[in-house]
């Protein structure tokens, strides 16, 4: 199975857990696009550095536009205002890496 | 890089000079180069020229918009008459389908929109997509909306939203979306935008076109109406005074 991955920076008026941003994420996914939705793009939290604020996530190659479109319409984690910005898109976490560094 | 323009970014009146500072700043960085900022018919010269120098400063050019709201045709009539010559984009919210029909019609509108926050007010039917495919105004979408409401009230936005711009397309009604943003963590990039317009079923590249060059087109074009050259639609002064001796 082909993949994609997804680089973020993120935005957050508080300190964000990987766990919560994750949740956050999932339950966005499920809102938009129902449980069948959210299977078949099959996202994940995949690194999230605090410290940067930079988070990278997985998802199948087949449902990026549904990945992304649940990234844009996430607004709140853990109760704390949040907006997620992609940064870039790549199908190997190398190039991904990279480019968030840059 | 391609210039991307927000033709509805909002400024709240009770807030600061710090906040507005604060998205306008947002907005250069996320990569728009033009900022349309609703200002009101009776603003204060100095609150404009505050906010200009505030867009100079982040390197984005300030779009004076007006946003018109009128109870009926009539008064929309008479607000035009005010506002055209001088705004660079006249926007009306349409609250009646007479006010959509008249607003879709009249050239001397650039944008009209529906509220997002109740369904039923939205009155872009066949009738005014058809009047205004022969006028200049175009369809606006605010994007905010789609990320600030959620559960029932999202899902009838977007269904709407399907509905619209299948109509527009069919029409060939330009399309603008807009941020319609007040807020910093309601922003989003174009790129962002463009992804969230995937639920209503209207393309990336599209997306992104009614995001950058439609509304682009829009302002460039009132912004030469409104300059000192120009006479009437395809008529524009080229040389004047001593320029137009020997020619």
């Amino acid at each position: 199975m082909r993949r994609r991955y997804i680089g973020v920076r993120i935005e957050s008026q508080g300190e964000l857990e990987g766990r919560g941003l994750a949740a956050a994420l999932s339950g966005s996914l499920v809102r938009l696009f129902g449980e069948y939705g959210a299977s078949l793009a099959d996202l994940r939290l995949v690194d999230y550095q605090p410290e940067s604020r930079c988070a990278i996530f997985r998802c199948n190659h087949k449902a990026l536009d549904l990945a992304r479109a649940s990234i844009a319409a996430l607004k709140e984690v853990d109760g704390e205002k949040t907006a997620l910005r992609v940064v870039c898109v790549s199908g190997t976490l190398k190039a991904v890496r990279k480019r968030l560094i840059n | 890089m391609k210039g991307f323009v927000d033709l509805h970014l909002l400024l709240p009146n009770h807030v600061g000079q710090g906040e507005i500072k604060d998205l306008i700043a947002r907005s250069a960085e996320l990569g728009y180069s033009s900022v349309g900022i609703p200002l009101p018919i009776d603003v204060a010269g100095k609150d404009v020229e505050d906010i200009e120098r505030i867009c100079i400063d982040d390197d984005v050019d300030l779009v004076r918009r007006v946003d018109l709201r009128p109870r009926n045709v009539r008064e929309l009539l008479r607000l035009l008459r005010v506002v055209r010559r001088r705004r660079e984009v006249v926007a009306v919210r349409c609250t009646s389908k007479s006010i959509a029909r008249q607003a879709a019609k009249d050239r001397r509108v650039d944008l009209i929109c529906f509220s997002s926050s109740d369904p039923g007010g939205r009155f872009f039917g066949s009738a005014v997509a058809q009047l205004a495919s022969n006028s200049t105004a175009g369809l606006e979408v605010d994007m905010a909306p789609l990320i600030a409401i959620d559960g029932f009230r999202r899902i009838r936005l977007i269904s709407s939203l399907r509905r619209e711009v299948a109509l527009a397309k069919k029409f060939e009604v330009p399309l603008v979306l807009s941020s319609g943003a007040f807020d910093r963590y309601m922003l989003r990039s174009a790129q962002d935008y463009a992804s969230l317009a995937y639920l209503f079923d209207l393309a990336h590249h599209a997306a992104v076109r009614a995001m950058s060059d439609t509304p682009l087109g829009t302002v460039e074009r009132n912004r030469r109406k409104l300059g000192p050259d120009y006479v009437a639609p395809g008529v524009y002064v080229v040389k004047r005074g001593k320029d137009c001796r020997g020619s």
